[in-house]
């Protein structure tokens, strides 16, 4: 599953590349403040046709706001919001072609599914057997067609989350909008219905900007994500690019877990270079050089733990290796975190994929060697 | 939802601790609702005599033979004479316009309340309640100094030129509405906020982003939503205004017959207990047939 998700995902980046990226919708130098407090800071974003975007970010990043203002709930205090080549900054929610699922759903209790799916047809005033069969339509794509005569309090969790799609999806709108989309479901439950909405979106074909704290979320379902901290976007790309390429410290400690290391550049060679940190005793050695100026020297090395290997014997060489302790293991079943001790009293984390059953492994206090390859790491500007 | 499981409560199955304190309010209703109403049930069967209790006894035994005797003479007098059927459908017919009226002042005020910041919502509740703190017969007879002919309102009128005569409003069908309304408007607002203030508001915004504008949003979404509220509030009202007798007493015209207010003269003026306790059966039944039928439909569609 995880694999066809993938692939759909490089199939849509070549489609993109065809069509030229075309934008539907872009957000110009948008900022909000609500009385004196900044939630989202001159944000300008493109969104393309078609692909599945993701607002990544803790709480009160702001990417909720940002999420709202394209709604129409709220209206920026400076920018302009553009879709499909319309200034709808100004447009209220109910002209918009921009549907939205809500977080909690927010499905009328008091109509059946089929009413609530109805409700945007029928403010359209279409024709009564022209909505009924949409109706059928959307109820058959999120596989609901045999509920429809229920109540929202008559269903599951996950079966809500159906009909909130479907509604959302009803009146066919140019974008769709996802606030946290898995929020109210268990994890199980999440990972399955993740992969199930992008199948039915892609189905559909409609643009959607989705709004999550949840990184495996946004990673399994978006083709790009920006990642929005106090109002800002931090960085925008793939989730490969922001997993392997985070611009800064942030982006990298937010996505994963990250293992960073404060150093200065002693060497910068164009093909390589060495990094020398207080926190280790070998210099670090990069397989590729930045372009750094004289003045900033100071860098830091950002190592993801699934990237580094744990022995029980000195690795060989005199670079990207250090010495410590085993301070902890968390035994996850697929793998393991242990937390090694530096002789400079830094702990580090290093990820040990259980491959067999039983097997020697470093345990508590064991004297262990921590060693990496020249492009385990990131170098990130401070 | 509630009243469904309460009645399919069985007290014999809840712990012992539970059972004795969900009995306390039936013990409540049992002695000061239910036998208070056999007993006026029981005196409607009876004749009126010049006596201590005046009416006869519903049980006699004599000679080794129970006799009970069920006179329906009370309600057969109460269907003769065309007072009593008109003081019911008055009292029925103002009633049911004053919650109509008390509805459609009530149900907005109740929405603002609602819609205020948390902050202030407290205190335009107690606005709200304010006016009850002070004794229900003062303040109608504050509406008799404002509406008499010589009241204050009157007297501004004619101060200020408008009417040459005093406009005829006390003692008048519309005096009994103001007092009505007046006096019975927080029964109506309180469940009406109570509903309203719980409404999930991103309902509304799902609304106007599906397209709908402010007052269908308002008639499709939040008015059926608040449908609870209206009934609760409507039964409040309703039924404590059919036996009404001090605002028709006060208020009221001579025309301005209610059932309470025949209650009283048929107790208190004819001394006929009987007929008093039938006019008094007759309205709980009045008022219990659509209470029950409507207990009907709404557990039938709770259970749908």
């Amino acid at each position: 599953m995880a694999i066809s998700a993938g692939a759909r995902r490089q199939q849509n980046e070549m489609e993109h590349q065809q069509r030229g990226s075309e934008t539907l919708l872009s957000i110009e130098g948008i900022s909000k403040y609500f009385d004196d407090a900044l939630a989202v800071d001159n944000v300008s974003l493109d969104i393309r046709k078609g692909e599945i975007f993701a607002l990544l970010g803790a709480s009160g990043s702001g990417k909720s706001t940002l999420l709202r203002m394209m709604a129409g709930f709220e209206v920026p205090t400076e920018g302009r919001i553009i879709l499909d080549g319309e200034d709808i900054t100004w447009q209220p929610p109910y002209q918009r072609q921009i549907n939205m699922m809500f977080q909690s759903y927010a499905l009328f209790p008091h109509m059946t599914v089929e009413q609530n799916v109805a409700f945007g047809l029928r403010q359209d005033k279409l024709a009564r057997d022209v909505i009924a069969e949409r109706v059928q339509r959307m109820l058959k794509l999120v596989h609901m067609e045999k509920y429809a005569r229920r109540k929202p309090h008559q269903l599951s969790g996950g079966q809500r989350q159906r009909v909130a799609l479907a509604r959302s999806l009803a009146k066919q709108p140019k974008l769709l909008l996802l606030d946290e989309p898995m929020g109210a479901l268990d994890k199980k439950l999440r990972t399955e219905m993740q992969l199930e909405v992008v199948d039915i979106l892609e189905n559909v074909g409609v643009t959607c900007v989705m709004v999550t704290h949840d990184q495996e979320e946004a990673m399994t379902m978006a083709d790009r994500i920006a990642i929005m901290d106090e109002g800002y976007i931090q960085q925008v790309g793939s989730p490969v690019d922001v997993y392997e390429s985070p611009v800064n410290r942030m982006v990298a400690e937010f996505i994963g877990s990250v293992n960073l290391f404060e150093g200065e550049i002693i060497a910068d060679e164009g093909d390589h270079m060495r990094l020398h940190c207080a926190d280790l005793e070998r210099e670090i050695y990069i397989g590729h050089g930045v372009s750094s100026s004289a003045e900033d020297l100071a860098m830091l090395y950002a190592l993801r733990p699934e990237k580094t290997w744990l022995s029980l014997q000195q690795p060989e060489g005199d670079t990207n290796w250090s010495s410590g302790i085993v301070h902890d293991i968390a035994y996850l079943g697929g793998h393991s975190v242990y937390h090694v001790r530096l002789p400079s009293g830094k702990i580090v984390q290093c990820f040990l994929a259980n491959t067999e059953r039983r097997a020697e492994r470093p345990t508590w206090d064991d004297e262990v060697y921590i060693h990496w390859s020249d492009d385990s790491g990131v170098v990130i500007r401070p | 939802m509630s009243d469904l499981k309460l009645r399919k409560l069985d007290l014999s199955r809840l712990p012992g601790g539970r059972r004795w304190v969900i009995s306390v309010p039936y013990a409540w209703l049992l002695v000061f609702f239910l036998l208070p109403f056999i007993i006026v049930a029981k005196i409607s069967f009876a004749t009126a005599e010049l006596a201590i209790p005046p009416y006869s006894a519903m049980f006699e035994w004599v000679n080794n033979a129970l006799t009970i005797r069920l006179n329906l003479d009370s309600y057969l007098w109460l269907f003769s004479d065309d007072i009593y059927i008109h003081a019911y459908w008055n009292s029925i017919r103002i009633a049911f316009n004053s919650t109509v009226l008390c509805l459609l002042v009530g149900y907005p005020m109740a929405y603002a309340i609602a819609k205020a910041p948390a902050r202030v919502q407290a205190t335009l509740l107690l606005l709200i309640l304010l006016p009850s703190w002070t004794s229900f017969l003062i303040r109608v007879y504050a509406w008799m100094g404002l509406l008499s002919n010589s009241g204050i309102i009157n007297s501004f009128l004619m101060w200020l030129g408008v009417i040459g005569d005093p406009i005829q409003m006390l003692n008048t069908d519309f005096a009994v509405y103001i007092g009505v309304v007046y006096a019975y408007l927080p029964f109506m607002i309180l469940p009406l906020y109570a509903n309203l203030v719980k409404h999930d508001p991103t309902l509304l915004e799902a609304a106007n982003d599906l397209g709908a504008r402010k007052w269908t949003t308002f008639f499709r979404i939040t008015l059926p939503l608040s449908k609870n509220g209206i009934i609760a509030g409507s039964m409040l009202v309703f039924i404590p205004v059919v036996g009404e007798y001090v605002i028709p007493e006060l208020l009221g015209g001579a025309e301005t017959v209610m059932i309470g207010k025949v209650l009283w003269q048929e107790f208190f003026n004819n001394r006929d207990w009987p007929v008093a306790s039938a006019l008094a059966v007759l309205m709980i039944l009045i008022l219990i047939v659509p209470i029950i039928l409507f207990h009907r439909y709404q557990s039938k569609e709770l259970n749908s």
